[in-house]
């Protein structure tokens, strides 16, 4: 009975937000052009050698990068900014009236924009193949199931570090400066830009305890075939989500007893 | 067109956005530790790339963080000015509130690009300079007359292009309606400037000078700093400023025509 509802309400908000998103097809195109980063940084590796010292060939490393594209392709969250504005204008008020965790729309909203967005990232990946035929393949079965697991929980990871900060609305009005603050790490460290194995020892010898490298590196490693210790970076990923999701839970009952519903 | 009365005007807007902008003290603190971290984090980027060659594209380390110093001065530029205005652009074309800025005895084009300022971006232009500054003393640069007069000249360039780039953009505006994402496509492309357009592969520099001309933003400055450029680069890039200025001032009346308000 309750999952019943559950799954109704989930698959009522999914169906609502798919065809919000599909509205926005333009944008959502748009926006994915705009993650073509790994692409420019690949053709500075391969274009100066610099792959030869860390032992990746021409074609892994150009796998690498187009699964670091798809990772993030399916891995972006913007939840603060939109509960920012929500907050800001009182749209919260409502949601929380309402018997549903407003972050449950929220994460609707994003799976959502993320099917919608899946035929323009093939489409860039079909130009990306044009240009480096040499790096086609295909992943088998497991390994593809497994790095879609990873890409989901690289996305539960951001999405819950995202949402604690979006918590933060409560007690300031500009959250998103904070998230981006945060998005500075996220970028260079979690390697969107360049394999965290090219990194020097020194970052090396911790990074491993952060977050980041689970985001990108991990899964992207796992899908482009390079050496990656796959049960070691599930586990890691899931105890994050382990560490966050709580601190969540509480930042979110200690915010909503704060919740003053401004601007209405 | 008045000078005096422009710049008695554009001293009301100053005194008002900085007012207003100062009311959230905590977050300039905030954006000041997001741009220390991003310049960290581009600054560890390039080491990785130089880490086991001396070159890339023809630059060594040191002359590479000029164009990170450039980069980083045009940034701030771009956080303090283009970008407040761009997100004003939008709210004015979306609420049909240009109305009342087209019915004000003043140009446009100056209210609408001049009249918001972000300080925390003066945080980023100084840390920019330091780190400029610090690059002269290591490339033992020595300062001349005909120099500085040539840099500040290729850097007000740069400034004029990356304003067109943006205007053009906020301009799409009137008939888009919502340019986020667009706006997310120019800042990602942007970002090649951080890296010497010599370290791209031949098809890619062509595009980064001839379709965006971000190659033009802060390579040329770069090579003015080292004593490297060639006169026609310099002629070039001048001419592609004025031919980027005239066509946002075209472009924007142009688009004027097409603008029909909202709700009204």
């Amino acid at each position: 009975m309750i999952s019943k509802l559950i799954n109704r309400k989930i698959l009522t908000l999914l169906k609502v937000q798919y065809s919000n998103m599909l509205e926005y097809r333009v944008e959502i195109a748009l926006w994915a052009i705009s993650g073509i980063i790994p692409f420019f940084m690949l053709n500075i590796w391969t274009n100066n050698n610099l792959n030869e010292s860390i032992n990746i060939s021409d074609t892994l490393l150009s796998r690498y990068f187009l699964c670091a594209f798809f990772v993030r392709q399916f891995s972006v969250v913007w939840v603060v900014f939109s509960f920012e504005e929500d907050s800001l204008m009182g749209k919260v008020s409502p949601y929380l009236i309402q018997p549903l965790n407003p972050f449950f729309r929220y994460f609707a909203q994003h799976l959502a924009e993320q099917i919608t967005r899946f035929p323009f990232a093939l489409i860039i990946a079909f130009f990306f193949f044009i240009f480096n035929p040499e790096s086609i393949w295909i992943p088998n079965l497991g390994i593809l199931l497994l790095s879609i697991v990873s890409t989901f929980l690289s996305f539960l990871i951001q999405f819950l570090i995202q949402s604690i900060v979006a918590c933060l609305c409560f007690w300031t009005e500009k959250a998103s400066s904070i998230e981006r603050l945060l998005f500075i790490p996220t970028l260079f460290l979690s390697g969107l830009l360049a394999p965290v194995v090219s990194f020097p020892a020194y970052v090396k010898s911790w990074i491993y305890l952060t977050p980041f490298p689970y985001l990108i590196d991990f899964p992207a490693n796992l899908l482009s075939g390079n050496e990656t210790n796959i049960s070691g970076g599930l586990i890691m990923q899931i105890l994050w989500i382990f560490i966050l999701f709580p601190l969540f839970k509480k930042i979110w009952s200690e915010g909503t007893k704060k919740y003053t519903a401004m601007g209405s | 067109m008045n000078l005096r009365k422009y710049l008695k005007v554009y001293k009301k807007f100053l005194h008002t956005s900085l007012a207003s902008e100062l009311e959230y003290k905590t977050n300039i603190l905030v954006d000041l530790i997001t741009a220390i971290l991003s310049l960290v984090g581009s600054i560890f980027l390039l080491s990785i790339f130089f880490q086991n060659s001396g070159y890339i594209g023809g630059w060594k380390f040191e002359q590479a963080l000029i164009i990170q110093a450039i980069y980083t001065i045009l940034n701030g530029i771009t956080n303090t000015w283009f970008n407040p205005n761009l997100t004003e652009i939008v709210k004015h074309i979306r609420e049909g509130t240009l109305d009342f800025v087209l019915l004000k005895p003043i140009d446009s084009q100056f209210f609408i690009s001049l009249k918001k300022i972000n300080p925390s971006g003066f945080l980023e232009i100084m840390l920019g300079f330091l780190l400029l500054f610090f690059c002269i003393r290591i490339n033992e640069i020595n300062l001349n007359l005909i120099f500085l007069t040539l840099s500040l000249i290729t850097i007000s360039c740069s400034i004029c292009i990356l304003y067109s780039l943006w205007f053009f953009i906020s301009t799409t505006t009137i008939w888009f309606v919502k340019t986020w994402n667009a706006i997310e496509v120019l800042r990602s492309f942007l970002y090649i400037g951080r890296f010497p357009l010599s370290s791209f592969s031949f098809s890619l520099r062509i595009f980064f000078s001839v379709f965006i001309p971000i190659a033009f933003i802060t390579t040329i400055p770069s090579e003015v700093f080292l004593g490297l450029s060639v006169f026609w680069k310099i002629l070039l890039e001048i001419i592609v400023a004025i031919i980027f200025l005239i066509n946002s001032r075209k472009f924007w009346l142009f688009a004027l025509k097409f603008y029909s308000s909202a709700s009204s």
